[in-house]
């Protein structure tokens, strides 16, 4: 998953200063959302926001939004995604799936890295060994955790990979995972040319990629101020630059990206400041966006609290969901910015559905939520305050406390937000089930399929499952899911899925964040992709 | 002069190392886990967590930490930012820029105090002492960061005559708009300073003596009342430098600056403790050394201040 800095940053004290802005921003504000007009310049330079990438860029070590967006750019994997999220071949000639546990990935020929190295099957094997190896700590490396030989606690080669001729390899997975190929675009699986090996520290400082764009020679990373990208000629792919290239320049505060973009200084942002998300729309007209992304928000209730499991734990999670009325939330305190949730996924996902059965529990009816809630005190008499834990540093305490004052007025019981400091501290008490009470969460999805969002999170004893939810029977059906090769099927055993948490409720669905961002009066074909970064190469410029 | 120098020199010693042990058991205080921070909502595999945890001493206890921290230290090492590049790169990308703010900053606000300052203090009473006096009552009433967005808003956003943020055109030419607002918002004091000063000396018996001479105003205000007057505005400035670094790090973040405010900042959130007490002791001791350098200009001001 790549960490997104909105769920993560502590902007608090830029906020409340943005408020001031907000006050006298609402007055100006420019309406005609005008386009560029005129002819394109092929070799314009776009200017976009960004921040300082955390890590090295090496693809399997960067796993927050900073760095994946220019690796992004700059490489090119077996496939890439196109606007709505649908799989196309970049470096692959073509992926056969034989099996779910086999696949077949055949390279096109004379691909080459911008160093002139050509692009072979090795480049992958020995990128993805590096990335898997343990002693290298890289923070994406549970990306390989499915394939054969992979092991989180010594070093071992993944046996998985195995090279057939220059332009061939094959991939062995130690269980299912029929939408392995679609998970080929992430960021961790780009291949590595020879060079990088040698020293990798320094690779990581100035690499060479295979992508549309490359970087605009030695020291083209300024750190914390801005990279400069130029477009890769030899790239042959489908996300051929129509522009000259891309400078991201590196933004501390999502305010300073939007005084930028006000200001005509910059071309494109992905991210508009809480305090600016009420006057954004008017102030950019129709070069304002605000479309649904692949993240979802929930608040997670621990199996392991008091009256929250069993037949009485069931009653009480279908009761606060329906206490929450969600599109009031969503208008009132994030201006239209938040999708109300209708499912446990994504609305840009493929196979996403608004009418999963069971899903008539994130319907608002305060009057069946305070009869649920009785039917559950018959079991066992609810005391106390229900508190739902959030970090302060990230932007959650307005709709927390909107959540939880709804809950209260509509159930009749004492419920309240429960602050922590910081995302750290929040992580750690959740990490080792410390955590007394409820607790906000969200998911961004790594690639854009339906099992993403479900497996993850829900499977019995997975790596992100926070309320140490079971249930067999979600087990069985997404385990169905992921090993039938069978679109349709897939999607009947993941609904099925949906279905049984729809019952239970291990999370309550909140809504999906939505993208939003805007862009300047000089560009032109900005569209946002399905993991809410625009897509930079069809961007246009006009001529001066 | 030469021993005071070296006497002062030697206090950062005790300063430093003080300093340094504060601050990072500050930083190792801090509550939570930078390492599953780094991880977002994704619970990461416990394996790794700690490979990591032991790649940056976390498991070791505080003393441990800092041993491991101090020693690098002396042999010229401050250590790696979470990302791996060194602690010392970044000072070096980002004090030079934060070093041209606050010479920028200084000079606005020495300019405008002293120009003004004086003639307030020249002309009290009038009309113009008097919207001076609004003038720094406004600018020591609103919070740096209110100043900021309304410098942003109207003088870029809407007027356009600077740029709204700063990033790469951090030389002398690009960091006017920020430099302004904080030379701004630090002149009044100093400018109040000033205008007593001038008044006060104004009354003196040696100003009265020099126009008894026949001395012309022309030569008497420059020299003999202005020089002076001075030493209070530049005492107060070492004080000021304190407010300076604090307003820096707030105006960076908003006119995007990359400077050492800006840095901090979000080493402090990301938890990386030798970035942290790296950039806390370099603004520590270089508070010293300014204290030093000010104290200093005192003699130069005031002959009659020796340095014992």
């Amino acid at each position: 998953m790549k960490r997104n800095k909105i769920a993560l940053a502590g902007t608090a004290l830029f906020a409340i200063g943005a408020l001031a802005l907000a006050g006298c921003a609402s007055g100006g504000g420019n309406n005609d959302g005008g386009n560029a007009g005129g002819e394109a310049d092929a070799d314009a330079i776009i200017t976009t926001n960004g921040s300082e990438p955390e890590n090295p860029l090496i693809p399997t070590n960067t796993n927050e939004v900073g760095g994946g967006k220019i690796l992004d750019e700059i490489f090119a994997g077996l496939i890439y995604y196109d606007a709505e999220g649908k799989p196309v071949n970049d470096m692959a000639e073509e992926i056969t799936t034989e099996d779910p546990q086999h696949l077949t990935v055949k390279l096109k020929e004379g691909q080459t890295f911008t160093n002139g190295e050509e692009v072979t099957a090795d480049n992958f094997i020995k990128a993805w060994n590096e990335g898997a190896k343990a002693s290298n700590k890289h923070l994406s490396s549970y990306f390989f955790e499915d394939i054969e030989g992979f092991s989180y606690d010594e070093d071992s080669e993944l046996t998985g990979l195995e090279q057939v001729d220059d332009y061939t390899f094959t991939i062995a997975l130690n269980k299912p995972a029929s939408d392995f190929a679609l998970r080929l675009g992430y960021s961790a699986f780009y291949p590595l040319p020879d060079v990088a090996f040698e020293d990798m520290a320094a690779f990581g400082e100035n690499p060479v990629g295979n992508g549309p764009y490359k970087l605009d020679g030695e020291g083209a990373w300024q750190h914390d101020v801005q990279i400069d990208l130029v477009r890769n000629d030899d790239y042959d792919g489908g996300r051929k630059a129509a522009n000259g290239g891309l400078t991201i320049n590196f933004y501390a505060t999502q305010e300073a990206a939007y005084a930028d973009l006000l200001g005509g200084e910059v071309d494109v942002i992905d991210v508009i400041p809480a305090a600016s998300l009420p006057t954004f729309q008017d102030e950019l007209g129709d070069r304002a966006v605000n479309q649904p992304a692949a993240v979802f928000q929930s608040y997670t209730i621990g199996q392991f609290l008091p009256h929250f499991s069993g037949e009485e734990g069931i009653l009480r999670r279908q009761a606060l969901s329906m206490a929450i009325d969600r599109d009031q939330i969503t208008e009132k305190i994030f201006s239209g910015t938040r999708t109300p949730a209708s499912d446990f996924t994504s609305p840009v996902i493929d196979g996403w559905s608004d009418s999963v059965p069971g899903s008539d529990v994130l319907k608002y009816d305060p009057e069946k939520a305070k009869d649920l809630w009785a039917q559950a005190d018959e079991i066992s008499p609810w005391e106390g305050t229900f508190q739902i834990a959030y970090n302060s540093d990230g932007g959650h305490q307005e709709w927390v406390d909107a959540v939880t004052n709804q809950i209260k007025n509509n159930l009749g019981i004492d419920a309240s937000g429960a602050p922590y400091p910081t995302f750290a501290v929040i992580r750690e008490e959740i990490n080792n089930r410390s955590i007394q009470t409820a607790a906000r969460s969200g998911w961004q999805a790594d690639y854009p399929g339906l099992y993403n969002f479900l497996g993850p999170l829900y499977a019995t004893g997975a790596g992100s499952n926070d309320g140490d939810y079971t249930n067999p029977e979600f087990d069985a059906a997404i385990e169905a899911g992921i090993s039938n090769p069978d679109p349709a099927a897939q999607l009947e055993d993941f609904t099925k899925a949906q279905e049984i948490l729809f019952n239970d409720l291990p999370a309550i669905p909140l809504w999906y964040s939505n993208v939003t961002g805007g862009y300047s009066e000089n560009v032109d074909n900005v569209t946002f992709g399905w993991n809410s970064v625009p897509l930079y190469y069809e961007i246009t410029k006009a001529a001066k | 002069m030469l021993s005071y120098i070296l006497r002062r020199l030697l206090q950062v010693i005790p300063v430093f190392f003080g300093a340094t042990l504060l601050i990072y058991f500050l930083v190792f205080a801090m509550p939570g886990d930078p390492i599953l921070a780094l991880f977002g909502d994704r619970t990461p595999n416990p394996a790794l967590v700690e490979a990591l945890r032991e790649q940056y001493h976390l498991n070791d206890p505080f003393i441990v930490q800092y041993w491991y921290y101090i020693t690098g230290v002396l042999q010229g090492d401050l250590g790696n930012t979470f990302s791996g590049r060194p602690v010392s790169a970044v000072l070096a990308d980002t004090l030079p820029v934060t070093g041209r703010l606050a010479i920028m900053a200084i000079g606005i606000e020495f300019t405008l105090a002293i120009i003004v300052g004086t003639i307030s203090g020249l002309r009290k009473g009038k009309l113009f002492d008097n919207t001076a006096l609004v003038i720094a009552l406004v600018a020591i009433a609103i919070p740096i960061f209110v100043l900021c967005f309304i410098a942003q808003y109207f003088l870029a956003i809407q007027w356009g005559w600077f740029k709204p943020t700063v990033g790469a055109e951090n030389d002398w030419g690009g960091l006017w708009l920020p430099a302004i607002v904080l030379g701004f918002s630090l002149f009044a004091v100093s400018m109040r300073l000033m205008r007593s000063s001038v008044i006060d000396t104004l009354n003196q018996d040696w100003v009265r003596t020099a126009y008894s001479k026949g001395l012309p105003r022309g030569r008497v205000i420059p020299v003999h009342v202005l020089r002076n007057s001075l030493i209070p505005v530049i005492t107060n400035s070492a004080t000021n430098f304190g407010v300076l670094l604090v307003g820096a790090t707030v105006t960076e973040g908003i006119f995007n600056v990359p400077g050492v405010g800006n840095t901090l900042f979000q080493a402090v959130q990301r938890g990386e403790g030798p970035t942290v007490v790296s950039f806390v002791t370099v603004f520590v001791i270089l508070y010293v050394l300014v204290n030093l350098l000010i104290d200093l200009l005192y003699g130069l001001l005031d002959p009659r201040i020796r340095y014992v």
